[in-house]
């Protein structure tokens, strides 16, 4: 995927894309950026590992006005992913409360956000309705 | 004699545009107001802590000296979100509390009127399209947007909304009541930004800014500055009856940050924070929520202000819903919440809201606050919350004089 470039690096892209963590190997505590020492418990060795692709929507907010340059509307969400939150937006459906709602379960997807002139295409994630 | 520390004295200035001051005329006059009103001067303050976090980098408190007087005292310029207030509240307390000094002013100021929206947004992305990854997370573009939203609206609609997804009971509808109650609440209150009533519908069909929060759910961006001098009870006793009848003890002054919890990289986490606050408070006051005659909370956003009621303890864990809903918190109900009108419609200039609460709250307990007068309020209690993380918590009693 040469010709391709995730839009934040924590993003996995290839067969089936999805979304990596640094894992405190003492506690367990996840996070997306580096860390010198774990938040939770400060311990300092940190494992990579795969955040679960499905998940349930536990908070959202349509948002229709946002700082400029920011296309509205959209959902962000937070996401309950077996245990780990992810923050992303709810895509592939209407950003409406009556379609997007608390508990809905939903799985990671990726998008293609656009193309540089080079030719690589940066892609994006968001969470989809499962159902 | 004891350990105690005291309001002395105490003001905020009208909350609104204020387009002919700036902010060292603001603090001006909170600060002079604040002196007056504890029948003190400069002269007598051993330590000054100023906040305006708009300018936290400007000197504000250094700029205050050279307009109401440079006697040379120690200056803390503090900034700490939307608790820069109460943090500076706090500093000068711990040097009174310290020994150090008998006497500390606190102010802060902001100029905010006209401001909008506040976070998200970022670098637009340049002419020359190439993606590049920079910052923290590899970022190729801006991710307000693409990956949930940044902007404080969106946030605070999330944190309600969790609450919501945890325990149940809320709605668009709920979040909007909260709204309406403040609004209403701050027709009584001749300081704020905003004293017209507005209907439920008229909130709800209000602008959406970000699910479930229309404009009128969202705190008032607007001018204003608000100061406070504390004194040790030594000191106190000293002075005329007078000022000590109006004095107003601090019961707990708290700040707390943060902890860690699961998922406060994503959300950011207001609520252990605040619980830890209360806890501590409670603690170091010796009284309880039932104990509270009236609250002042951080309501930058309606949706905020319910997690808040779970949060300090005015209802039983996941009871904020029907705890709402049962007008506890009007101020003829049990507990009143922001009888000033909140940050929703009193206003919300930055800095000076940690302190501005501080003053209702003393406003009441000094049977000064007229036609929304909390009658008989003996105890009260001021929270914020500064994003980021920062709770500060303060439990405020009337003189016994």
């Amino acid at each position: 995927m040469a010709n391709q470039i995730p839009l934040v690096d924590y993003l996995e892209l290839g067969d089936q894309p999805h979304l990596k963590a640094l894992e405190c190997t003492s506690c367990g505590a996840r996070y997306f950026d580096r860390r010198n020492a774990c938040a939770s418990c400060s311990g300092t060795d940190f494992r990579s590992v795969a955040v679960p692709n499905d998940g349930i929507v536990k908070a959202f907010s349509i948002v229709t006005f946002a700082a400029p340059g920011v296309p509205v509307p959209f959902v962000s969400a937070i996401i309950d992913c077996d245990g780990t939150s992810v923050r992303g937006n709810i895509i592939n459906c209407e950003p409406s409360p009556e379609v997007v709602t608390l508990g809905m379960p939903v799985r990671l997807a990726t998008y293609v956000l656009g193309t540089d002139d080079h030719g690589v295409e940066a892609i994006g994630f968001g969470f989809e309705p499962a159902n | 004699m004891s350990d105690d520390i005291w309001i002395l004295g105490i003001t905020m200035t009208k909350f609104g545009k204020h387009p002919d001051k700036d902010t060292v005329d603001l603090a001006s006059e909170a600060a002079m107001g604040a002196l007056a009103d504890g029948g003190v001067t400069m002269k007598d303050m051993g330590i000054l802590a100023a906040g305006c976090l708009m300018q936290s980098n400007a000197g504000i408190g250094q700029q205050l000296q050279k307009q109401i007087g440079q006697t040379g005292i120690p200056v803390y310029n503090v900034a700490n979100a939307c608790a820069t207030g109460a943090t500076a509240l706090r500093t000068a307390i711990m040097a009174v509390k310290s020994g150090e000094v008998d006497m500390g002013l606190a102010v802060g100021v902001e100029k905010l009127a006209g401001a909008g929206l506040l976070g998200g947004g970022g670098t637009p992305k340049s002419d020359k399209k190439e993606w590049s990854p920079s910052g923290r997370y590899g970022a190729v573009t801006n991710t307000d947007g693409r990956i949930g939203a940044a902007s404080m609206p969106a946030v605070f609609a999330q944190v309600g909304m969790e609450y919501g997804h945890k325990y149940g009971g809320t709605s668009f509808e709920l979040f909007a009541k909260i709204a309406e109650k403040n609004h209403a609440h701050s027709t009584l209150n001749p300081l704020a930004a905003y004293t017209k009533r507005m209907t439920l519908e008229e909130i709800m069909n209000d602008v959406m800014i970000a699910y479930p929060n229309t404009r009128s759910m969202c705190s008032a961006n607007c001018d204003g500055a608000a100061a406070a001098v504390v004194v040790s009870d030594a000191k106190l006793k000293t002075m005329s009856l007078e000022q000590q009848r109006r004095a107003i003890k601090v019961k707990a002054s708290i700040l707390t940050s943060d902890p860690y919890q699961e998922g406060c990289q994503v959300l950011p986490d207001v609520n252990t924070l605040t619980k830890n606050a209360a806890r501590l408070a409670y603690e170091a006051a010796g009284v309880g929520p039932e104990d509270l005659d009236l609250v002042e909370l951080h309501d930058c956003f309606a949706t905020a202000e319910l997690v808040h009621y779970d949060n300090l303890g005015l209802c039983e864990e996941g009871g904020a819903a029907d705890f709402f809903l049962s007008g506890a918190t009007w101020r003829d109900g049990k507990t009143p919440v922001n009888v000033s009108g909140g940050l929703e419609s009193k206003g919300h200039p930055i800095a000076a809201t940690g302190i501005a609460n501080i003053w209702e709250i003393c406003h009441h307990l000094r049977g000064e606050a007229g036609p929304r007068q909390i009658e008989g309020a003996k105890v009260g209690m001021a929270h914020v919350i500064g994003l980021g993380s920062a709770c500060g918590l303060h439990i405020l009693e009337k003189s016994g004089l």
